[in-house]
């Protein structure tokens, strides 16, 4: 059986890409905010990976020194992905706690692949030193070693930095452990523009109101968002800063202004715009400038996305009687049809690496995620609904969070790309919608 | 006496010239005047402001007297639908000439979508709902600048139920005027 730390293996690699999924899954579970007040959203794994690489995660030396430690943020982040199984550590004496202490034979017979061990000190300033190990017990081999000086205050972002690093170095892609989500939180009649982490702690709320909020999206460089209030009983496109808080309105036209989206470089967005008639796509800078329309038509085009590279758009569009997803290459201005299976096919989202979308299918009326390969053509639909919406991709393109519903409230869900992995977010008492994956932070 | 005779003639031609415009509505500015006289008498003074019905103390405007249908404000739809029902249309064109009458008065339509299917997608069908209604408007002589079309979507549902009777109270546009 091949290990499944060998990355330069690309037998081994597309088989952890297939598990890879399962764990980015788990990972958007756990949006648990912080305040007792607030609802907690729970984490319920509804299908894994087939195959999940055994690791274990030792203790981190002197850990117990604090009430927060680092290793178990780790496990349970590599746990959530489904991409893991978690080896038990307990019994093995001494605690390795160096990837030179780590005795290959002892991990090989509890049937781990993977071995982590770190170690924790103060240091005279205040802060500490935190040092971790990826050791391959099948190869003999370190993979990766790294230390951080870091503050009490950064326990849980050093743990999920260390799981990104673990993930990248046994699955080949990026970790989304240090990303971010933002949501829509709805109780009673307050609606609430949330960001948390990704596995659910620490969530911030960035505004609130007595009216809908919707369409959440982030800037490519993680500083700000986008989204459209109804605070002045309309649809408007307000923009505003996470760093200071500062908020402005950035598309405030007669009539409805919703549906923004950033160009990949940040430098432009496309918004909805009824102000000239209908609903149509228009190109402005961040600021609310230099508002241009990029598309004309007598029908409806809105949900504008713009492609990876920056040269296209993917739209919804009703141009052919029903409403579809189209692309328009914006040099060209050339218009194609990209979806002709059923009669609603809607809120198209570019995968990361350009090679197609996921959207919101509706079959039988039930309303379904699936994907769409550009290269194939072929459509493959990922869940089952029946109220299945607002899909968002992870940034490494492995996991898709999106909205249902479960009770009458609206819940959280994730699936992977692939289909495999399927996960819920609960929050009891609280109706959450409008998930928005964050970038990947620049490090 | 010739003079006051005279005056009298004079009278009696202006309004002659300002009422039959009123009917035929080829010029807003007269039908206007001509329609904010003959409002005035109903509801006590409604000159430029009275128009919004709030400010017209214990008389009853006609936008919110039951038996009127201007109090009438909103129009359903089929489903997947933009085409304003036959049985809307009369309340559609009271409206219409209202706005005629009273060119400060200012209207906003609100329309809505039932909650089946995309947010954003919704936003622009609620969009399309309301247009059609404001063209209607248009054409019947209420001018561009007095109506704003927005959509609410499906976030506003007047009703909350996830039936067929709910969907179908809310595919809907709500007329609202300035300052009610």
């Amino acid at each position: 059986m091949p290990s499944p730390l060998h990355t330069a293996t690309p037998g081994f690699r597309n088989s952890m890409i297939r598990s890879l999924g399962r764990w980015l899954a788990v990972c958007l579970l756990a949006l648990v905010p912080l305040s007792a007040a607030r609802a907690q959203l729970t984490i319920e794994i509804v299908g894994g990976a087939a195959t999940m690489i055994p690791i274990a995660i030792v203790p981190f030396d002197a850990e117990a020194t604090w009430p927060l430690g680092i290793s178990g943020i780790v496990g349970a982040d590599l746990s959530r992905s489904g991409l893991f199984r978690l080896v038990n550590t307990d019994g093995i004496v001494p605690r390795p706690a160096r990837a030179e202490d780590v005795q290959p034979a002892v991990w090989r017979a509890r049937n781990a692949d993977a071995v982590v061990v770190g170690s924790m000190r103060p240091l005279p300033d205040g802060r500490v030193d935190v040092r971790f190990a990826l050791v391959d017990v099948v190869k003999q081999t370190t993979l990766v070693s790294m230390a951080f000086t870091v503050t009490q205050a950064q326990f849980r972002a050093t743990a999920h930095k260390i799981a990104d690093v673990i993930y990248e170095k046994l699955t080949g892609d990026p970790g989304v452990f240090s990303t971010r989500i933002a949501y829509i939180a709805k109780q009673g009649p307050r609606y609430q523009l949330m960001v948390a982490d990704a596995d659910g702690f620490n969530p911030q709320t960035i505004v609130s109101s007595n009216e809908p909020l919707l369409s959440p999206r982030w800037s490519p460089d993680g500083t700000q968002l986008a989204y459209v209030s109804f605070e002045s009983r309309k649809p408007v496109v307000y923009l505003q800063s996470l760093t200071t808080g500062q908020r402005r309105a950035v598309a405030n036209f007669r009539g409805s202004n919703s549906s923004p989206a950033w160009s990949p470089d940040g430098r432009k967005m496309v918004v909805t715009l009824s102000k000239d008639g209908g609903s149509q796509v228009f190109l402005m800078n961040p600021d609310g400038s230099g508002v241009t329309r990029v598309l004309t038509s007598q029908s409806i085009d809105t949900e504008a996305m713009f492609t990876p590279d920056g040269q296209s758009l993917v739209f919804t569009s009703d141009r052919g009687g029903t409403p579809q997803i189209y692309r328009a290459d914006l040099l060209t201005r050339q218009v194609e049809r990209l979806t002709f299976d059923g009669n609603y096919n809607v809120s198209p989202r570019p995968f990361p690496d350009g090679k197609g979308i996921v959207f919101v299918h509706r079959e039988n009326g039930r309303f379904e995620i699936a994907t769409l390969d550009f290269a194939t053509r072929q459509m493959q639909v990922l869940t089952s609904g029946p109220a299945d919406e607002s899909p968002s991709i992870a940034p490494n393109g492995k996991m898709i969070i999106y909205a249902n519903e479960a009770g009458g409230r609206g819940t959280l869900a994730a699936v992977s790309s692939d289909g495999r992995v399927k996960q819920r977010l609960v929050a009891p008492a609280t109706d959450v919608r409008e998930p928005a994956w964050g970038p990947l932070p620049r490090s | 006496m010739r003079n006051l005779l005279f005056v009298a003639l004079i009278a009696t031609a202006l309004v002659g010239c300002s009422t039959t415009p009123t009917t035929e509505a080829p010029v807003v500015d007269k039908s206007g005047a001509a329609a904010a006289g003959a409002a005035g008498a109903q509801t006590s003074g409604a000159g430029a402001g009275g128009v919004s019905g709030s400010a017209t103390g214990s008389a009853m405007s006609p936008l919110h007297d039951p038996n009127n249908i201007l109090s009438k404000r909103s129009v359903y739809f089929d489903f997947d639908s933009f085409v304003v029902k036959d049985e809307y249309k009369p309340l559609v064109e009271a409206h219409a000439r209202w706005l005629q009458a009273h060119p400060d008065a200012r209207m906003t339509i609100q329309g809505n979508t039932d909650e089946r299917g995309s947010h954003e997608y919704n936003i622009a069908l609620g969009q399309k709902r309301a247009d059609a209604v404001k063209r209607m408007m248009v054409l019947l002589g209420a001018r561009d600048d007095q109506i704003e079309t927005v959509s609410f979507g499906k976030e506003k549902p007047k009703n909350p139920g996830h039936d067929e009777a709910a969907w179908a109270e809310n595919r809907r546009d709500d007329i609202v005027y300035a300052g009610e």
